[in-house]
């Protein structure tokens, strides 16, 4: 039961959230932003702004925590080994863990706050609007790249793809 | 040097460097 629970449970878990938090992500990264750029000219941004965007970000940095969470409780026992790379076996998923850690670190300290003062959530001022828009951007921005290693760690460290890529 | 993060081409390219040098280190440590 311990088993189905940690392991079967939480691995469709971790696969939901993830896929919410990524989608999301991508989402952001290839249709938000670029749309904005395109909607700022013709005055149709705050519609984005107003209704979209607060409640992407809603489920992007909760499916965020739920994915990291799912993410832990599956290496149960395993997490130091994985984190700090102490055994051999752990050694993709650990990768692919600290790339996912980074990314949540990212999310709820980098992007989260910086869009409550880019959405008007946060009282700012229209420099602070300025900083926060690109440091939110380039956070994202690094999110998305280390989201295509991170999958690629998360799906080789089992199964027959870890035999095809690690031997 | 502008950054390659500016671009969605920079930043998928990117990260397709970064898989292949974490690939890399992660196999030699396995072997």
């Amino acid at each position: 039961m311990g088993d189905f629970i940690q392991l079967g449970l939480g691995r469709w878990l971790h696969i939901l959230a993830g896929i919410m938090w990524i989608g999301l992500l991508y989402y952001f990264n290839f249709v938000q932003v670029p749309a904005l750029g395109e909607a700022a000219k013709d005055g149709t941004a705050p519609g984005i702004t107003k209704h979209v965007a607060p409640r992407a970000l809603f489920y992007f940095r909760w499916a965020a925590l739920v994915t990291w969470l799912a993410g832990a409780m599956m290496l149960g026992g395993h997490f130091l080994d994985a984190f700090l790379f102490l055994k051999q076996a752990y050694y993709p998923i650990g990768t692919g863990a600290w790339l996912g850690t980074i990314m949540l670190f990212n999310v709820w300290v980098l992007i989260w706050p910086n869009q409550q003062k880019i959405l008007g959530m946060k009282p700012a001022t229209d420099e602070e609007k300025a900083k926060a828009r690109r440091i939110a951007f380039l956070a994202s921005r690094t999110n998305t790249m280390l989201s295509i290693p991170m999958i690629f760690f998360m799906v080789a460290s089992g199964g027959i793809f870890r035999t095809a890529m690690f031997g | 040097m502008k950054n390659p993060l500016d671009s969605l081409w920079g930043t998928v390219i990117s990260g397709l460097i970064l898989t292949l040098i974490l690939y890399n280190v992660v196999k030699f440590a396995l072997h």
